[in-house]
């Protein structure tokens, strides 16, 4: 397949949103890191009980990740703005 | 408490409400006031089938349990949604712009819009949701004998069955009303959906009642709940990493892949901006669910007595503290997630069994396939209804026998992992272009197998389907296929062990499949435009004008769509053609959006059937496109080897005509030299016999007789000179020229050539223009030869340079091991056309008679250099007349021989 010769830089407003787009194809990757931490505190060996610490943790992360799909979804383009060059920043 | 008639009352109101608000929504749609039915709340809070009655009440069974663990439930979904813009947003523009109908017709379309695929997936789908459904039945059953028996007990109670039987019964009757109204999967069930979406918030408001009522009604504060968790049996965390993993991926793996996740996450999508909403919003709403479980979980293993159901939490706790309006609100939220799960989970099933299954073997078997005509949207219609009433028949039938035992607790996990095996596929689909059928089907085969081998079969207790023995022992005793502890992997857990299994099997074949296979064209194009989805990529293309009559495509359409909207789309790609009337051209153009507005209907694979059927003659297949592309290639390259030759050849020919006209002009010289010489002979033979007969008069004086012999010799010495002149031409031309080669300064040489020369028209003045320094270099040459050649040169000019005042410069160069001697003069020099003849024998430009020559001094030259080693040549845009003299320093020896 022949490739459309592409521009090498982007204006600014095309920058920014292609990088908003990094951003959300890192959101999942890092709320998955984050779900995965209480793994390392190893809760079952712990003495003291952590139940609810655990879940204060987890809905505070799940919160967080909430908040930043809903600052997201503002400002990422939908449908059609995305031009077929814009996928493959 | 609240009294069984009252409830089964308020139960029926909220029925006919649901009833209504399906109607009311179709209506509205129907009369195009729908803007807000398709709004993006709507499209989450439809979403929200993902939380089943096994959500409502079994999360808080699940957290009693297990603590934690049961939000990997919920987080798995939640990152996938945060994670739109990775993977939804694509899967929904493929949906849209494939009009998918199903997730078996995804996977279908993208591979080669093979059938079998499309069976394998909807196979897979409906195992893995008729114990999933009958999950829903028995947790309606079980509310309901909550109340009924008007003690708070759990699992276990007689006479289920006829409470299943009215609400599976109920649920059909709600499902082929509502979801059966029109065929087109693309056209959304408004209906479905906003009942759908209004049972979403009833769940969410009764959850959220039952938890505020047990935080701040029982416990009293969120220190309190805190407190009470931290003395709880849960109290302490007991995280098991290799499930804390497993069950986020599967979950994650099973939003995307369960069918009525795909049924409302694709297929009902109206705007993908909803996306970007649901994004956030849809974790929110999984968020705000989970929020209270562990709260009630904790106060009913509390307050309740230690044999309570904790999966009955939910509407046990607010009955032992006698808040009955409070349990009917938690009962309607517990009926309103089981109900929306059936009733979507059995029209996305329905579709796909309809699309995949029923409607192709009822092609197959009709006499004349598609081209009899027929109404195949009753037929469709038809089997969708009676695929929904027996789905729910399916998932009845699996309640009862399962008598409801505490396994189906763990169905849910179960179901997920079953269906997480289409992941593979999917991401194949939409991912990687080189993903081909064969490995999907390879794949997706392996990954059920092994998944119906480790966890679904044994899911059925000892004495379910596989012998006690078979578990502990193996199948015929081979240890090592344990369905629990495959190649004997004993330390994993046994649903972790099942998801490794075959997930990794699964994956494992496809790849290796698809790399080892090739492709059809149509899967390839079909990849295309999945993978590429985003770059607007070209239509499938692949049938041809001509074949399928217009007329017949109306006809089979008005079969599937209903005729007036069969003859609503015909009319619009008429007028589109610029055409009037119902019947467009049949171009390429036409047939494919038939067969895509066809394939909203009854699936990609079933479409591209049917239209097949009626282009059947001149329709081109993708393959005979292909193979055309190859031969035009073919001939391409061809005609540019042809091109090539005939090039070659008209250089060749070319080269020809000036060779010949060469040998045209020359031969007109050689006449022309030829009368010459005959002429030139003729003239001296004449005197030299004109005076010899005079001389045989004998009375001639001695003195007159002296003058005339004198006469004739000089004659004789001019015939001699003009015939060595040829003869030695020659020899040089026969290169049997005898070489002298000595050691000599180029400057004697070109002195002794000037002084020799000086006797030709010695009356002419000439200027002769030299670089002495330059010219003493030595060479090892024939000096005599190179001396001739330089005497004819510089006697040349001086014979037929015709400027007033002749001037020659000599200029000598040495570049490397050669020397070029020049030699310029200020005449007019040569005629272009006339360059290429001067050094051939006999040419002679000017036929005056003051040359004196034959016209052989050039072409001895040129005779002369050529044996020399050297060459002559004639210097073109020197403002006159210009040789060069090349002439190697040494002579090589032996080269003249």
């Amino acid at each position: 397949m022949s490739r459309k010769p592409r521009p090498l830089f982007l204006e600014r407003r095309s920058y920014r949103r292609r990088r908003l787009a990094d951003a959300a194809r890192v959101l999942p990757m890092l709320g998955l890191v984050l779900i995965l931490v209480p793994i390392l505190w190893l809760p079952a060996a712990t003495p003291e009980p952590d139940t609810g610490r655990g879940g204060v943790y987890l809905f505070a992360v799940w919160f967080v990740l909430i908040l930043a799909a809903f600052g997201l979804s503002r400002v990422l383009p939908a449908e059609d703005d995305t031009k077929p060059d814009e996928e493959e920043g | 408490m609240v009294p069984f008639n009252i409830l089964v009352a308020v139960c029926l109101c909220y029925v006919g409400l649901l009833f209504a608000v399906a109607w009311a929504a179709e209506r509205r749609a129907a009369k195009g006031r729908a803007r807000w039915l398709r709004s993006p709340a709507i499209y989450t809070l439809s979403l929200s089938i993902y939380c089943t009655a096994w959500t409502f009440y079994g999360a808080v069974g699940y957290a009693a349990r297990s603590g934690l663990e049961f939000l990997t439930i919920y987080l798995g979904p939640s990152l996938v949604m945060v994670g739109w813009w990775w993977f939804l947003r694509k899967l929904v523009r493929i949906g849209r712009s494939q009009r998918v109908t199903s997730i078996a017709d995804l996977i279908s379309s993208r591979y080669g819009k093979s059938n079998l695929l499309g069976v394998i997936v909807t196979l897979i789908a409906v195992v893995a949701a008729t114990p999933y459904i009958a999950l829903q039945l028995q947790s309606v059953t079980l509310s309901f004998a909550v109340f009924a028996s008007g003690a708070p007990i759990g699992w276990g109670l007689t006479d289920q069955g006829a409470t299943a039987l009215w609400v599976a019964g109920g649920l059909a009757i709600f499902t082929i009303l509502f979801g059966t109204r029109n065929l087109d999967a693309n056209e959304r069930h408004h209906g479905v959906v906003t009942a759908i979406a209004l049972e979403a918030v009833v769940k969410l408001v009764a959850l959220l009642a039952v938890g505020i009522f047990v935080v701040w009604g029982v416990a009293g504060s969120w220190g309190e709940v805190f407190a009470r968790i931290d003395a709880s049996p849960i109290a302490d965390w007991s995280l098991k990493p290799d499930r804390w993993i497993g069950l986020t991926m599967v979950s994650a793996a099973a939003v995307l892949t369960l069918p009525r996740m795909f049924q409302v996450m694709v297929v009902e999508n109206s705007d993908e901006r909803h996306l970007a909403t649901a994004s956030w919003a849809f974790p929110l709403y999984l968020m705000l669910m989970s929020l209270f479980v562990v709260p009630i979980a904790v106060v009913g293993l509390s307050v309740l007595p230690p044999g309570a159901n904790p999966d009955l939490f939910v509407l046990t706790l607010p009955l032992a503290f006698d808040q009955g309006k409070l349990a009917m609100l938690a009962f309607l939220g517990g009926f309103s997630s089981a109900t929306s799960m059936v009733i979507v989970a059995a029209i996305a099933l329905a579709t796909m069994v309809s699309n995949h299954v029923v409607v192709p073997l009822w092609l197959a078997l009709r006499e004349g396939g598609a081209r009899a005509p027929g109404d195949v949207r009753g037929i469709v219609l038809m089997s969708r209804r009676v695929s929904i009433a027996a789905i729910l028949a399916l998932g009845y039938t699996y309640y009862r026998l399962s008598g409801g035992s505490a396994a189906l607790a763990a169905i849910g996990l179960i179901a997920f992992v079953g269906v997480a095996q289409i992941l593979p596929a999917m991401i194949g689909a939409i991912f990687w272009r080189g993903a081909t059928g064969r490995g999907a089907a390879l794949g997706l085969v392996t990954g059920f197998l092994v998944w119906l081998y480790t966890l679904y079969l044994p899911s059925f207790g000892e004495e379910g389907l596989l012998s006690h023995a078979v578990l502990t022992e193996g199948p015929l005793g081979l240890a090592w296929l344990r369905p629990q502890a495959l190649f004997g992997s004993e330390a994993l857990d046994p649903l972790l062990h099942a998801v490794f299994w075959s997930l990794s099997l699964n994956t494992a074949t496809f790849i290796a499949g698809s790399l080892l296979s090739f492709p059809t064209p149509l899967e390839r194009l079909q990849g295309l435009a999945f993978v590429n989805v985003f770059d607007h990529a070209p239509g499938q293309g692949g049938w041809s004008r001509g074949g399928a009559e217009a007329e017949d495509l109306l006809a089979m359409s008005q079969g599937i769509l209903g005729a007036e909207e069969a003859q609503e789309f015909f009319r619009a790609e008429a007028a589109r053609q610029g055409r009037a009337g119902f019947l467009p051209d049949t171009t390429p153009e036409f047939i494919e959006r038939l067969e895509r507005r066809l394939a909203g209907s009854v699936g990609s694979a079933t479409a591209h059937a049917m239209i097949a059927q009626f282009a059947v003659g001149a329709a081109v297949s993708a393959q005979d496109l292909m193979a055309v592309a190859s031969e035009a290639q073919q001939i391409m390259e061809y005609s540019a080897q042809l091109e090539a030759k005939s090039a070659e050849l008209a250089r060749t020919a070319r080269q020809l005509r000036d060779a010949n006209e060469k040998l045209t002009e020359l031969s007109v010289q050689k006449d022309a030299f030829l009368s010459q010489i005959s002429h030139e002979l003729r003239t001296p033979m004449t005197s030299i016999r004109a005076f010899s007969e005079i001389l045989m008069d004998e009375d001639l004086p001695g003195e007159m007789r002296k003058k005339y012999a004198g006469i004739i010799q000089d004659e004789a010495t001019r015939l001699t000179g003009l015939l060595n002149d040829l003869l030695d031409l020659s020899v040089l031309e026969n290169r049997k020229v005898q070489l002298n080669l000595r050691v000599a300064n180029l400057y004697d040489l070109i002195e002794r050539a000037l002084q020799s020369a000086g006797s030709t028209r010695p009356e002419r003045s000439f200027i002769i223009h030299r670089d002495m320094a330059s010219e003493h270099l030595p060479v090892i040459t024939d000096t005599d030869r190179l001396v001739q050649v330089f005497i004819n040169l510089i006697s040349n000019a001086r014979k037929y340079c015709d400027a007033d005042r002749p001037e020659l410069w000599i200029k000598v160069r040495r570049k490397a091991n050669r020397i070029e001697v020049d030699f310029v003069d200020n005449g007019s020099g040569i005629a272009k056309k006339s360059q290429t003849l001067i050094f051939e024998k006999f040419a002679r430009l000017t036929d005056t008679s003051r040359a004196g020559g034959a016209g052989l001094g050039l072409a001895i030259c040129r005779e002369i250099m050529v044996n020399l080693g050297g060459s002559v040549a004639y210097l073109p845009g020197q403002g006159g007349a210009a040789f060069r003299v090349t002439l190697p320093v040494r002579k090589a020896a032996g080269a003249a021989a």
